[in-house]
């Protein structure tokens, strides 16, 4: 069975709003990088399924880049989250907006 | 027509090597020549251009007469679309007379300056600077004497301007001489516009008639000669606000050219109204007074009427107005030096004055007496500032002529400071048989005789009062400084000694020069007397180069009546110095306190500095002050351009755009989306 591009491509958007809406509206750090993360994936679903439907393989490449750089992200971003919380006893946001005017 | 002389070059460029070998050595290395090596390479780069200047005379002389033009092109130097330039240099008969005044009174002036400098130093370092500076400027006047185009004359112009300054603040710490520089730098800018702009209308006419592929050639001197009947009757429209000028509103071309190049040849040679600079120029040392403000540089200026001679004998509105100009300053000049006091003062206005000669007899038509006078006149000027440099020198730097006097007793007639200087005073005066006498009598012929010059008479009139007038303060100044009760303080008196043999010497050789030079240019009624054929050798000579219109022979017994017209009004001038000053010491004194307003007037030189001071300086220095540096720099380029762009982004920032710097991650997010959806919107249209 064959899925048809535009459902794949109605999906990936699904995912990239609910990433999106995630990340602006939770207040929890670690939720807000597992939104990011769906963004990215949505991303990526979307170029393999461009790929895929047109035979190309830049969309196959740039997935295994994204999925490097996520990890690299993720691993920097709970690096951040941890000491954050190991010195504010929070993960809250709204905690951290110590750079303001 | 031109003959290649491949050498011709070295004669500007041996002292042009020298000095930038002192500008390196002092300038980059801070490591000057010693005293003697100093003295070996400059004295020896001038003596070098003397001896080349000679040969090159030998081989213009020994040229057919008619195509005496000695030519050497060094290299390209400027190219740009039509216009073209080479370093090139040419020698015809006027340049060849100038070449040999110029490196013939240099050497001189640069040994006595051994002499001179090592009893004048100010700091350790001025010998050789000293020395750089006159090799320079030796070189830029030579560059300027023997530049075969307009550019690169109006290179060596600026070059002995840029010396002029150099040397007239020789001695910079004191702010006096600075400004002294400065003012003849400036009045000097104010010239050289003027002969810029007639450069550029010149080049413009005569490239125009040009065919194209020679219009590079329309800088060049024997270029502009040989084309310039094509635009001779070239006119032009004034506009009307310049209705009142006298033949408006249709002006020939040549007119206004030759007026541009008459602002430039008055701010170099000091004619009213460019005139103010040389009276203050003698704040430099003696030698460079005689050097560079009596015999060469200022007479660059009538050199270059001469050279364009072919030019104003076209323009005869130009010619009246170069002539009227020059018979004003003559005499002018020569009231403000009766009552100077300053031994070198004297002598700087009588500078003016004889400058104003030259120029009287240039406008009149007598280029060749022009040139002849011009000859003379650095002869016996130059033995005039250096004999007063001794007069100096042997008063341990008193140069108040009040402050004098009686000289003869400790310096006797027979001394060569003494006699020389005394030669000197009869040679300007006019004394029968000395250059001055012959030059002055051709200036004198050729206004008397200036049919075409509205008002030649009257021209005529004021250079024999001229002459009287000159012979009245020379006299006064030799009487002074050498005559009467000594003036001088007692221990002054004990140390009077003279000058030693390298100031002398020079002084000796002048002398000779000053009293003989005019037998090179003898008139051919003296000629007849003695049955000399062609006696006027140097009017002869220099024919080819001078333009000869405008030349009225007079019957020999009008020129007998005019000389003894000049000589009998010189004695009379003469007389009444001796009457004042040796006769009747007390007479000069009641004279003053009878005539004090103009004896005021004239000790206060016609309070022309204050007036240009009030008209055009004080103007000037408000609008530089007020309106362009307080207004236009401070207020509107740094107040509103810089400062008020600072202004405006800092109050922007700190009461409006501060607060999207929330420090609410989110909030940055929201933005960034918003970015990124903006720009795809547009991206997708």
């Amino acid at each position: 069975m064959v899925v048809p591009l535009t459902h794949v491509i109605g999906l990936s958007a699904i995912l990239f709003a609910i990433g999106t809406i995630g990340a602006l509206t939770r207040r929890n750090l670690v939720v807000i990088l597992m939104s990011i993360e769906l963004m990215l994936n949505a991303v990526n679903l979307s170029f393999v399924a461009f790929a895929r439907a047109w035979g190309g393989v830049e969309g196959h490449v740039f997935v295994l880049m994204v999925i490097t750089v996520a990890a690299a992200e993720v691993a920097v971003g709970l690096g951040i989250v941890i000491s954050l919380f190991r010195n504010r006893d929070s993960v809250d946001v709204e905690d951290v907006s110590l750079l303001r005017w | 027509m031109v003959t290649e002389l491949e050498w011709l070059r070295w004669i500007p460029l041996l002292p042009g090597a020298v000095a930038a070998t002192h500008g390196v050595l002092l300038g980059l290395l801070r490591r000057p020549l010693s005293r003697g090596a100093t003295i070996f390479l400059s004295c020896g780069a001038v003596l070098g251009s003397f001896l080349l200047s000679l040969a090159a005379l030998w081989q213009l002389i020994s040229l057919p007469e008619g195509k005496r033009f000695l030519g050497d092109t060094v290299a390209p130097w400027i190219g740009a679309g039509r216009f073209s330039a080479d370093i090139a240099f040419s020698l015809d008969p006027i340049s060849a007379v100038m070449i040999l005044l110029v490196s013939g009174v240099g050497l001189l002036i640069h040994v006595y300056s051994i002499g001179y400098m090592d009893h004048d130093l100010r700091d350790d370092k001025g010998f050789p600077r000293f020395f750089c500076y006159l090799n320079l400027f030796t070189f830029s006047m030579l560059v300027l004497v023997l530049a075969d185009n307009l550019p690169l004359m109006f290179l060596g112009w600026e070059g002995v301007g840029l010396c002029s300054y150099l040397l007239i603040g020789f001695w910079y710490s004191d702010r006096w001489n600075a400004y002294c520089g400065a003012k003849a730098f400036v009045v000097n800018r104010i010239g050289d516009f003027g002969f810029l702009v007639g450069i550029f209308l010149l080049f413009t006419a005569i490239a125009g008639v040009l065919p194209p592929e020679r219009a590079n050639e329309a800088v060049v001197f024997r270029q502009i000669e040989a084309v310039f009947p094509l635009i001779a009757e070239k006119t032009i429209q004034l506009p009307h606000w310049l209705g009142w000028l006298p033949g408006a509103p249709e002006w020939k071309l040549a007119t206004l050219i030759g007026l541009c190049f008459f602002v430039g040849a008055a701010g170099k040679s000091a004619q009213i109204p460019l005139y103010v600079w040389l009276p203050d120029a003698m704040a430099g040392p003696t030698p460079v007074s005689a050097l560079i403000h009596a015999a060469t540089m200022v007479t660059a200026g009538v050199y270059m009427v001469c050279r364009m001679s072919f030019l104003f004998a076209e323009a005869p509105g130009a010619s009246s107005v170069i002539a009227w100009t020059g018979g004003a300053t003559a005499l002018f000049a020569a009231t403000l030096a009766l009552v100077q006091t300053d031994i070198k003062k004297v002598l700087a206005y009588s500078t003016v004055s004889q400058l104003g000669y030259m120029f009287l007899a240039a406008g009149c038509g007598g280029y060749s007496a022009a040139m002849f006078h011009l000859l003379t006149h650095g002869f016996f000027k130059a033995l005039l500032f250096l004999g007063a440099g001794a007069v100096i020198l042997a008063l341990h730097h008193e140069q108040d002529i009040e402050k004098m006097g009686g000289l003869n007793r400790f310096i006797p007639w027979w001394r060569p400071t003494h006699l020389c200087f005394l030669v000197g005073v009869l040679a300007i005066a006019g004394a029968p048989g000395l250059s001055g006498f012959f030059s002055k009598d051709e200036v004198l012929l050729a206004a008397y005789t200036a049919e075409h010059v509205p008002g030649h008479r009257w021209l005529w009139g004021m250079g024999l009062a001229t002459a009287g007038l000159t012979a009245f303060y020379m006299f006064r100044l030799h009487f002074r400084v050498f005559f009467g009760a000594p003036r001088m303080k007692d221990a002054a008196k004990h140390a009077i000694h003279e000058a030693p043999s390298t100031v002398t010497t020079p002084l000796v050789i002048l002398a000779v020069l000053s009293a003989l030079a005019g037998l090179a240019g003898l008139p051919q009624l003296y000629g007849d007397w003695l049955q000399i054929a062609n006696s006027n050798s140097l009017a002869n000579f220099q024919a080819q180069a001078l333009a000869s219109a405008h030349v009225h022979e007079v019957p020999h017994v009008v020129e007998i009546q005019l000389a003894l017209a000049a000589v009998s009004v010189a004695t009379l001038g003469g007389l009444t110095a001796w009457l004042l000053y040796l006769r009747r010491p007390e007479l000069p004194e009641k004279l003053a306190a009878a005539l004090a307003v103009p004896y005021r007037l004239l000790r206060d030189n016609y309070r022309v500095d204050e007036f240009y001071d009030r008209v055009l300086v004080s103007p000037l220095v408000w609008i530089s002050e007020r309106v362009l540096w307080k207004g236009v720099d401070d207020r509107l380029i740094d107040g509103v351009a810089v400062l008020g762009t600072a202004r405006s982004v800092q109050r922007l920032a700190s009461h409006g755009l501060k607060y999207a710097q929330s420090g609410l991650t989110q909030s940055y997010l929201v933005l960034m989306l918003l970015g990124a959806t903006a720009v795809v919107a547009y991206l997708l249209g």
